[in-house]
């Protein structure tokens, strides 16, 4: 028992990836929902995009190489996706930042009744 | 075995920066620990012997987007550098939700049974996904070019606002 245990800790598979970028989505997601500052907020949707794309290079390693390199080309789709994302975001939040001079979440709610 | 030891302490340094990067009550450290992350899952894209993938992500996230955070953390900054970062009301739901979040995550991948298939991992990923970015999903690839292009004007315009021309 504890033989296949120190077996399955030792030899990297699959689980270990999926565990790895799940644990970072998530950490991301607690960036989103706890942190005041909107560029904090702006960092943790970062770090939950960079975690899906470890999640695609994973499974196309391991469970779908016939597929040659698809989900390679799917992470570099999304990598560009990022890029475009933080450029509008940060244009909003200065544009947000001169009208309110401020960069708390809590004060952005022009869109509440 | 060594690829284990790597592993561990690339999802060490990864997992704890950016645990560090949500901790940090300095929104200028959360930058570089972000930053660090990126590097650190730069090592694990190398480790699944994705190459191009891995100088990619060195060039656009640790390169592109953390210049962009940055400057968005200079043109906003004021007061205290020490206090521009704290928790907001929520954090402990928060924290509460994420934990669990990871424990069923977690429970879930190793309870299942994944279909591996056993076919090995090219040498160089280059070639192949140049061939089929340029041939299967060409669509796709024109589709994110002309996104690119939206995101840049319509970055300009949301700071510059428009100029009403009589």
């Amino acid at each position: 028992m504890i033989d296949i245990l120190m077996d399955k800790f030792l030899t990297i598979g699959l689980e270990h990836f999926l565990i790895l970028s799940g644990t970072l989505f998530f950490i991301g997601l607690f960036a989103v929902l706890a942190k005041k500052n909107v560029i904090a907020v702006l960092m943790g949707i970062e770090i939950m995009f960079t975690s899906v794309n470890i999640n695609l290079v994973a499974f196309n390693k391991y469970t779908a190489a016939e597929a040659l390199l698809t989900g390679h080309v799917f992470a570099i789709f999304v990598i560009a996706l990022a890029a475009a994302e933080v450029a509008v975001g940060l244009a909003l939040i200065i544009s947000i930042y001169r009208q309110r001079t401020s960069t708390d979440v809590q004060d952005f709610d022009w869109l509440k009744w | 075995m060594t690829m284990a030891v790597m592993f561990y302490i690339i999802a060490f340094v990864t997992l704890g920066s950016a645990l560090m990067m949500v901790i940090s009550k300095n929104i200028f450290h959360s930058a570089l620990l972000m930053l660090i992350s990126f590097i650190g899952v730069a090592a694990v894209y190398i480790l699944l012997h994705a190459d191009f993938l891995a100088a990619v992500q060195v060039l656009v996230y640790a390169g592109a987007i953390t210049v962009f955070i940055v400057f968005g953390i200079m043109f906003t900054m004021k007061g205290e550098p020490r206090k521009t970062n704290p928790f907001s009301q929520n954090a402990i739901p928060a924290a509460v939700l994420i934990l669990l979040f990871i424990v069923i995550n977690a429970v879930t991948v190793i309870k299942t049974v994944w279909p591996f298939s056993n076919i090995a991992p090219p040498e160089t990923t280059v070639k192949a996904i140049a061939d089929l970015m340029l041939t299967k999903y060409v669509v796709g690839f024109e589709v994110t070019a002309v996104l690119l292009l939206a995101a840049m004007v319509g970055a300009i315009v949301i700071v510059k606002g428009v100029k009403k021309s009589s």
